[in-house]
């Protein structure tokens, strides 16, 4: 039984079967501005979309709404509880105590009890590559240190649905590929990935399955290599002439 | 001798000869200023945090009256907590009036709003930081609010320490509570205004000199503990 977060508008899907994220002609007006227009998607589990798209196309937005951090203005949307999913910020958060203790902290918000917190969260900073990094200040840590941080409490989570809001968007080169390569470790463990991008080549990469947004509208959402093969609408090809270029 | 000269070398002369009257009146300040911003600290920091986190209308009023609260004059407060306190007052029953238990109501009064200010301005800022994260995590009113605590814990001790820093340099309310009594609840700063009015300047000057290097050792061991946990974890 769904629980009914606001009449007709939000609602939290049961744990287990359908969709893990469904909107139906969610919009979200703020200030008068619409930053949303009409979007329809739904994700079933176990699949990988990339959200595509230029800045300010509404990328950072859909995530937000499908978080709950954000509540439409109309439509429906029906999501996974809160504790059932996980978001990467572009910023990772920064607490000020140690990688360990952040990652805890996180874990305690889950429910999850001691001692089993600390050997989950031990074990997530291992395979995250951030076992020497245990002790240190979240603050002194590399930027692509603190990306890794961000997703070993994906990793510590287990989340159902993971949703990564341009995580590579501040990270080096090889920061990125240790980040793509995670986020595919994450998904065969049984995450759901929605990831948003402004870069093609990481949407390439990463996407089975392309939704690509222009002025808060989804304009494509589509197989990915039918979409980079050949985009249907014009916005579409602009933007992977312009990015490509 | 200038005054200043011969009020240093009272000074010098007191703590010397560990006077053992000094010692009871300084420990009393010591230890009412102490008590009071526990007292306040437990009121102040859940409070602002509760107003920095509050999504209400009411929340920016709440946050201006505590904002100018930090301005309570002294005696009037003084004032008030008399009258609470005297034998017809609501708290008569307590018997604190004169007392060192109410100076220390009194002293708690008047940093409560202090400590509460400040810490609802840290937490807002810490929040900002935070804030997008915490949504995401689904995270209640309550924790958050614990959590940020935590967090902004260097900062706080600053909140802290300007709330004993006002109760230790706080004169016209513990006066007037406290009755500035010889032995019960003579404070270093009800003794330097008695005597100045007595006309002994040295040992009024000699008592100042002492009150504010007492504020500096507590500031200074204050700083050093925050640079100590700091180090850690920035």
């Amino acid at each position: 039984m769904a629980e009914t977060i606001e009449p007709n508008v939000e609602r939290v899907t049961a744990e287990g079967a359908g969709p893990v994220l469904s909107l139906v002609a969610a919009s979200l007006v703020v200030g008068g501005r619409a930053l949303l227009r009409d979007v329809d998607l739904s994700v079933e589990a176990g699949e990988c979309i990339v959200v595509l798209g230029a800045n300010g196309a509404g990328k950072s937005t859909l995530l937000r709404l499908a978080n709950g951090i954000v509540a439409a203005s109309s439509g429906q949307v029906h999501r996974l509880p809160a504790r059932a999913q996980l978001m990467l910020l572009q910023r990772p958060p920064q607490m000020r105590r140690s990688a360990l203790d952040q990652l805890r902290f996180v874990l305690a918000t889950r429910g999850l009890p001691e001692p089993a917190r600390s050997e989950r969260a031990r074990d997530a900073l291992t395979a995250c590559g951030l076992a020497a990094c245990a002790e240190r200040a979240v603050r002194r840590l590399s930027g692509g240190e603190q990306q890794r941080l961000a997703l070993a409490a994906a990793w510590a989570c287990s989340p159902r649905l993971l949703l990564a809001d341009e995580p590579a968007s501040n990270l080096a080169p090889a920061a990125t590929r240790e980040l793509e390569r995670l986020l595919g470790e994450l998904r065969r463990r049984g995450a759901t990935l929605i990831v948003s991008t402004h870069n093609v080549a990481q949407a390439k990469r990463l996407a089975e399955r392309i939704v690509f947004m222009d002025g808060g509208r989804i304009v494509e959402d589509r197989p990915a290599a039918d979409f980079f093969s050949a985009p249907h609408s014009a916005a579409a090809r602009d933007y992977l002439q312009g990015e490509t270029a | 001798m200038s005054v200043l000269a011969e009020s240093l070398d009272a000074a010098i002369g007191l703590v010397v000869r560990a006077d053992p009257a000094l010692r009871e009146i300084t420990l009393l300040s010591l230890k009412a200023s102490a008590t009071a911003t526990l007292c306040a600290a437990l009121i102040g920091l859940p409070l602002g945090a509760l107003v920095a986190l509050w999504r209400s209308r009411l929340a920016t009023p709440i946050a201006i009256v505590l904002n100018a609260a930090m301005g309570l004059p002294p005696v009037v407060v003084g004032l008030l907590v008399y009258l609470l306190l005297s034998r017809s007052g609501p708290l008569g029953a307590l018997g604190w009036l004169f007392t060192p238990s109410g100076m220390v109501l009194a002293q708690t009064v008047l940093i409560t709003p202090i400590i509460a200010a400040l810490t609802r301005q840290t937490i807002e800022d810490h929040h900002r930081e935070l804030r997008e994260w915490f949504d995401s995590l689904g995270l209640t009113p309550w924790r958050r609010a614990s959590t940020l605590l935590v967090e902004a814990r260097h900062s706080l001790a600053v909140a802290l320490l300007a709330g004993f820093g006002r109760a230790v340099a706080e004169v016209g309310a513990v006066m007037i509570v406290g009755g500035n009594i010889a032995g019960s609840t003579r404070v270093m700063t009800t003794t330097i205004a008695l005597e100045t009015s007595k006309g002994d300047l040295p040992l009024a000057l000699a008592l100042g000199a002492l009150l504010l290097a007492l504020v500096l050792i507590v500031n200074v061991i204050a700083q050093g503990g925050r640079m100590w946990l700091a180090r850690d974890h920035g």
